[in-house]
């Protein structure tokens, strides 16, 4: 017998006296080779931007490897000691969040197949009861997005908004709409 | 089938066995769109959640903690030069999954207004007073029995936007992450015997009345200070094992 769970209830307005933190946006320090920077913002059903909202991001390394052991494929290399794995950014008064990170890998989806390189991305506001769940993928991946098991399971014409737009080198744009014709796709698990 | 090192259970797939996490009961987390607290009308999703396996990514998760804090992150009263102003109060418990599992070395963050229902916010304009002494700001790390404890003074309640006189219940924010990301939780802590809570949306946001319950710390006169501070016990149940999803099918 399974006990119930604690509910989840909104972050409300007042996050940001905790939980943001300087370092929280970078995955990677600034300046790391390689580094892609992944911008955005979060709308609201009415196309205003959502300036207290609060975003984090977890997402395996350039390996594909996640320093958890939980990976069963066991303890990471040292190749990327200053990778954190996560992000956590609030949203500014333009609705806008930004992450330096490092691009992560595919991962085995334990079936044979891959899946294709990804973040998984938690959203959380004022008037979120609950977080939302969703993905960033990448556009230089359209061969791994196509055979990507998840994204397959998303309707065709929905699909887009899951992948992140290149901006330019090194800069991605990954905005998210809670509702309307560009509703993001989320996720429950 | 085997048992990972936590105890979860653990299903041969393919090339990986991962830990599954068992989904929440119907009614145990409110629903995204409700209308008594007015904020979700824009800010929920409106198309159908997609199914999202529990692979790698999400089995996994931040193991964040012990280069962010500091011993008195836990002791919300000592801050500062001076002794912040209200009831002073120990709040403690266990964080553990739904099968009684501890979860151990995880971040505790939590988040509230002063005594007199003020948060130190630059959005915030309740006209209650500012406490020079308290910032309202914690974090811990839970031990290896998942246990966590904080010292801090009683939040007061304040009036907000949602409705004609409307005041949220005294209460706690809490930020856990457990070990996966599949378990990340932000919530709420009550104290009990608030009669605000009756009038509450976002604490009656929660349908099962169970599940709300568990929201409301519990007074513990045995934990409780004699000459110093009163104790509430609030324990956080994270989402625990799939045991059922992986019992042999009926012939």
């Amino acid at each position: 017998m399974s006990e119930l769970l604690t509910p989840s209830q909104t972050v409300g307005p007042y996050f940001s006296m905790r939980l943001p933190w300087p370092e929280g946006p970078f995955v990677v320090p600034e300046g790391t080779p390689g580094a892609v920077t992944i911008i955005g913002r979060l709308y609201d059903g009415a196309g205003n931007v959502i300036p207290d909202g609060l975003i984090e991001t977890w997402q395996a390394d350039p390996d594909g490897r996640f320093a958890h052991p939980d990976d069963p494929r066991g303890p990471v290399p040292a190749g990327y000691k200053a990778f954190r794995g996560f992000a956590r950014a609030q949203t500014e008064l333009d609705g806008s969040f930004r992450i330096v990170t490092l691009k992560p890998g595919s991962l085995p989806f334990g079936d044979g197949r891959d899946e294709a390189p990804h973040i998984d991305v938690s959203v959380f506001s004022r008037g979120m009861l609950d977080r939302s769940v969703t993905r960033i993928y990448f556009p230089d991946e359209v061969a791994s997005n196509a055979a990507d098991p998840v994204l397959a399971t998303v309707p065709a014409d929905r699909r887009s908004t899951l992948i992140a737009v290149p901006v330019s080198d090194g800069l991605l744009r990954f905005d998210i709409y809670m509702q309307g014709d560009k509703e993001t796709v989320f996720f429950n698990m | 089938m085997t048992v990972s090192e936590q105890g979860l259970v653990v299903p041969d797939s393919g090339k990986l066995t991962l830990p599954q996490y068992a989904k929440p009961q119907v009614g145990n987390h409110p629903p995204l769109d409700f209308p008594g607290y007015k904020s979700t009308a824009l800010r929920h999703p409106t198309q159908p959640l997609v199914l999202l396996p529990q692979r790698l990514t999400e089995v996994t998760g931040p193991l964040l903690g012990n280069d962010l804090i500091t011993m008195r992150d836990a002791d919300l009263t000592t801050q500062h030069g001076g002794e912040p102003q209200g009831q002073r109060i120990i709040v403690f418990g266990q964080v553990r999954d739904s099968g009684g599992r501890p979860i151990p070395d995880t971040l505790v963050e939590i988040w509230q207004t002063n005594a007199a229902g003020r948060y130190r916010h630059s959005r915030e304009h309740h006209p209650a007073p500012l406490d020079p002494n308290f910032d309202g700001v914690g974090r811990a790390i839970t031990d290896q029995g998942g246990r966590y404890r904080f010292i801090t003074i009683q939040p007061g309640s304040y009036p907000w936007g949602n409705h004609y006189n409307a005041w949220r219940p005294a209460h706690i924010h809490f930020s856990l992450f457990g070990r996966a990301f599949t378990q990340r939780l932000v919530t709420q802590m009550y104290f009990p015997g608030d009669p605000l809570l009756a009038y509450d949306p976002i604490y009656q946001s929660v349908p099962d009345e169970k599940a709300r319950e568990r929201m409301v710390a519990e007074f513990s006169m045995d934990d409780t200070q004699p000459e110093w501070a009163l104790a509430y016990r609030f324990d956080i149940v994270l989402r625990g094992a799939a045991a059922s999803v992986f019992e042999e099918p009926h012939a």
